[in-house]
């Protein structure tokens, strides 16, 4: 008897306060796996965003720092440069890094600063109701935005992946989503790939995840991951955009 | 639960008290021997997902890859 699939020592055992189904559980799940893969876990130190994933620093279990909303990236800037020889990572929604905390990301991936960035991409504000995001699709209902997006008003949904693979200091770049086992398998791959990144030193690198929430997308768990194929992929290609090879 | 037979390929457990009854690992579950269990409630207040006839199972993971709440182990028999 062979055990094929068990819980990762990346992850504490505290239950988390996600909605049934959300996707940000099997995101953090592989951050965990990924981390005890790379024997990491012991030096890493996340850097938890505002959003959904505000309590994340109670679900990985390795040291957790709180940044102010959309700054993860500048609290990960100065762990790096102080603790160097550490691993440090980002955990950020979109609300977090593609609208406040524009700036912080941008910056810290023109710097080429040796982080890894986890960003979670559910087309909305998730923790405070269900406000339209940057990345909220043209035509898609939020509490601000009652009868859909209006190009006209709001302009169309950021792409940050193809945005920050246009900077210098970004060296891995990909984006992938979590909605079958195929997906969930690709975007471990995605994430090891962009940690190792860091750990060899060579600058920069962020995995974005298409993400589902089902609350405030008001689908059931299973209509939102059938949701998010039919329309953010088309609007939001996967695949990688830049790697170490491709840059030097 | 029976006794590992020969034809038997795969065995998972429920952590069953951290299940949201969400259904995605019902949805990923290749043989569907998945349901949620509609006459029991767990101490989250869910119907936790079950598996109906575990000799089909093929131990392939699915179900434990799509859970965001780490709530299945997977053992190959
Ligand atoms: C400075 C500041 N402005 C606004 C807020 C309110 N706020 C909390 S979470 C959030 C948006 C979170 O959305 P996202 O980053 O997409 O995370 P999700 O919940 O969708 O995972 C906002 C605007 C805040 N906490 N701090
Ligand atoms: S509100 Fe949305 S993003 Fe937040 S936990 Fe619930 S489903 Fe997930
Ligand atoms: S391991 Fe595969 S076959 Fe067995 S219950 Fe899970 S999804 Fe179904
Ligand atoms: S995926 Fe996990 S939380 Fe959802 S029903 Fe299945 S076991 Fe329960
Ligand atoms: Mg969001």
């Amino acid at each position: 008897m062979a055990i094929v699939f068990q819980k990762t020592r990346g992850l504490t055992d505290v239950e988390t306060h996600y909605c049934p189904g959300c996707t940000h559980g099997i995101v953090h799940r592989l951050v965990g796996e990924v981390l005890e893969e790379l024997g990491v876990l012991d030096i890493a130190i996340g850097v938890a965003p505002v959003g959904c994933a505000v309590l994340a620093y109670k679900y990985f279990n390795c040291d957790m720092h709180e940044a102010a909303h959309g700054r993860a990236p500048a609290v990960a800037t100065g762990i790096k440069r102080v603790h160097p020889e550490n691993f440090v990572f980002t955990y950020q929604g979109d609300g977090d890094l593609a609208s406040i905390g524009t700036a912080e990301i941008v910056h810290a991936a023109h710097r080429g600063e040796k982080i890894s960035t986890i960003f979670i991409n559910n087309a909305i504000y998730g923790m405070t109701g269900g406000q339209m995001a940057p990345t909220t699709l043209v035509g898609q209902k939020a509490t601000t935005a009652p009868y859909g997006r209006d190009e006209a008003h709001c302009g169309k949904p950021i792409r940050i992946a193809e945005m920050l693979a246009t900077i210098d200091g970004a060296k891995f770049v990909e984006r992938v989503t979590v909605t079958s086992p195929a997906h969930v398998r690709k975007a471990k791959k995605a994430i090891k790939e962009c940690f190792k990144v860091q750990i060899e030193g060579k600058g920069f690198g962020i995995v974005e995840v298409l993400s589902t929430c089902p609350t405030n997308w008001g689908l059931t768990p299973t209509e939102a991951l059938k949701w998010l194929e039919d329309n953010m992929i088309p609007y939001y290609p996967l695949g990688n955009f830049k790697r170490p090879e491709e840059v030097e | 639960m029976a006794k590992a037979k020969p034809k038997i390929q795969g065995r998972v457990t429920f952590e069953e008290d951290r299940c949201k009854g969400c259904g995605l690992c019902v949805n990923a579950c290749p043989v569907n021997i998945i349901s949620l269990d509609n006459n029991k409630i767990n101490a989250k207040g869910y119907h936790p997902a079950t598996v109906t006839d575990m000799d089909k199972c093929i131990a392939c993971a699915s179900c434990a890859l799509m859970c965001p709440d780490v709530v299945i182990t997977v053992e190959r028999l």
